[in-house]
């Protein structure tokens, strides 16, 4: 299927991640970026929307580093002894983005830096059926 | 970054008509293998019937409002409503359940009191109802995580701690706040959770520590140096990291409990009592993923809520003589007393550190020990405030009653990460 024919979903998004595209929407009528991609501008209300490739830079906003972790995680060989990092990540463009943040050391939190440059990554986790890309962040 | 609620906050609404709050009532907060759900609210509901003056016939009662989060995901139950409303001889009554993630019952009691506002019911029941004690931890995580978006935040890796801890990050990198100002929220809620019986934990973090000490000393293990509660909190092995900057001691509990409140029509409350407390100001708001915000160190929802609130009750933060917020996490109290107005921006944990929202000081936070050591029923919680302000409003709250005969309370109840949040304001009648 031709990009442009994909409808603003969900599963279109994780399907471009798949092809290790990080895609977000345009509003064609006041412009405005949506990452996540929407059907809709919140701002505007037309749902008039094309797709639209981001950079993939960006700056690291908010963090934690998980210690105590939900199933999935723990499925993917995280856990107390083995922490993951989590943020926000400003892309360049604008919009913000929750993702997993690789590259960085979980068991010394205190150094990490708030606003260190980013760049995006494509992570397969889980196993199986389960197994797909999803979207991670690593210091540029 | 979005503009839209500048438009959409309007001039200053009222109710319809008056409502009053005439009884109110909260099971104990805790983990209780041998209690469902529904028992929780029946002990909830027989500490409101006491609390009522004059006394109630629940024939009088026209509809249930019920805040729940997830029966289904932790006790197998889905709706929870009628289920409750026929434990309590309530059927064949309308009953409805809320869900608004944590906000659950404190949107409850906003659909209760529009209901009575609108003059469709003169008298009803409102309540909140969490049992989450029997599942064990990584699926309560992955329950509450529920509360998040799923299709965009989960997949990250977030948890709710991690939500919250993320938020930390921002607040402290803007603001320079220490560690220990998340640590002195913690100690200072169950300073005054120790003073409440229905608390999860009515023990200070010294006697935590103390404990612990005790207990190392009895089985003739090595003595950990403690010097104090800040050392204590310090420790990794005494208050373990949930997600970093949170440790255990800045985290609610996972608890089983439920709240009850009677609200009935203005010109009807004194056939139930003599001292009403009336709700004055109602707010709600609702706002979409944390990435999606354009600030992590404030949540816009709360402010407007706040907002909303104060405008339908004429009066404005300097008047709050105390107030219940949702501290699922030491750092959301902090937010919470800034979004509320209390302090500026940036001041929040200024405030913490200096004592300022202890229950002696100039702003008590949290009388009741807050959700942090009172437990966090997460569909109960809303309501659990507004039982605490009933009893403070009224001079009825015991050894942490707030001095000064408290005529203004507050109650702010936050959904997920500020997805939902309501205010409320209550005057002493």
């Amino acid at each position: 299927m031709a990009t442009t024919d994909r409808g603003f979903t969900t599963a279109a998004f994780y399907k471009f991640l798949d092809e290790h595209k990080l895609m977000g929407s345009r509003c064609r009528s006041c412009g405005r970026l949506y990452l996540p991609p929407r059907p809709l501008c919140p701002e505007c209300h037309s749902e008039e929307m094309e797709w639209a490739e981001m950079s993939g830079r960006g700056r690291l906003l908010a963090f934690t580093a998980v210690y105590v972790a939900p199933t999935a995680m723990l499925a993917a060989g995280y856990g107390r002894e083995n922490p993951y990092c989590v943020g926000l990540v400003r892309l360049e463009e604008g919009p913000a983005i929750s993702a997993q943040i690789l590259g960085l050391d979980p068991k010394r939190p205190e150094e990490i830096e708030i606003g260190i440059p980013l760049r995006v990554a494509f992570l397969e986790r889980g196993e199986g059926e389960a197994r797909r890309i999803y979207l991670a962040f690593q210091p540029a | 970054m979005k503009s839209r609620a500048k438009a959409k906050t309007k001039a200053r609404r009222g109710l319809g008509r008056g409502v009053a709050l005439v009884g109110a009532g909260m099971s104990k907060f805790g983990s209780f293998p041998e209690k469902a759900g529904r028992d929780l609210f029946f002990e909830a509901f027989q500490e409101l019937r006491a609390s009522v003056d004059k006394g109630l016939d629940p024939e009088a009662i026209e509809a249930l409002y019920l805040g729940n989060y997830s029966s289904d995901l932790f006790e197998g139950q889905g709706h929870t409503a009628p289920i409750i409303a026929d434990w309590l001889g309530l059927t064949p009554r309308s009953a409805t359940r809320i869900e608004d993630a944590c906000a659950s019952s404190g949107v409850a009691l906003r659909q209760g009191v529009i209901a009575i506002a609108s003059g469709l019911y003169d008298v009803v029941l409102v309540g909140g109802v969490e049992k989450m004690t029997a599942l064990p931890t990584e699926r309560v995580t992955d329950v509450l995580a529920t509360g998040g978006d799923a299709l965009f935040e989960i997949p990250a890796g977030f948890t709710f701690p991690g939500f919250y801890a993320a938020m930390a990050t921002a607040y402290i990198h803007r603001y320079g706040a220490p560690l220990e100002a998340l640590m002195r929220v913690g100690i200072k809620n169950h300073e005054h959770g120790a003073l409440n019986e229905k608390a999860q934990f009515n023990l200070t973090i010294r006697q935590i520590m103390e404990n612990k000490l005790a207990k190392a000393k009895a089985q003739g293990r090595p003595l950990p140096s403690w010097a104090d509660e800040l050392e204590f909190l310090r420790d990794d092995s005494a208050n373990p990291v949930i997600a970093w900057p949170l440790r255990l001691f800045d985290c609610s509990p996972i608890s089983d409990g439920a709240a009850a409140l009677l609200l009935v029509a203005e010109e009807r409350a004194k056939e139930f009592t003599d001292e009403p407390v009336y709700i004055i100001g109602s707010g709600q708001a609702s706002d979409g993923a944390l990435h999606s915000r354009s600030e992590l160190t404030s949540i816009r929802a709360a402010k407007l809520a706040a907002q909303e609130a104060y405008a339908m009750a004429g009066v404005g933060p300097q008047e709050i003589k105390l107030a219940e917020v949702h501290d699922c996490f030491t750092i959301a109290e902090i937010i919470a007393t800034e979004d509320l107005g209390f302090f500026p921006p940036g001041e929040g944990w200024k405030a913490a550190m200096e004592g300022l929202t202890s229950l002696r000081g100039p702003k008590p936070i949290n009388p009741s020990g807050g959700l942090k050591a009172k437990g966090h029923p997460v569909g109960a919680s809303g309501a659990a405030q507004v039982v605490e302000l009933w009893k403070q409003l009224r001079g009825q709250a015991g050894p942490r009653q707030v001095r000064g005969e408290p005529d203004l309370g507050l109650a702010h109840n936050v959904g997920g990460t500020g997805q939902t949040c309501v205010v409320h304001i209550f005057r002493r009648g």
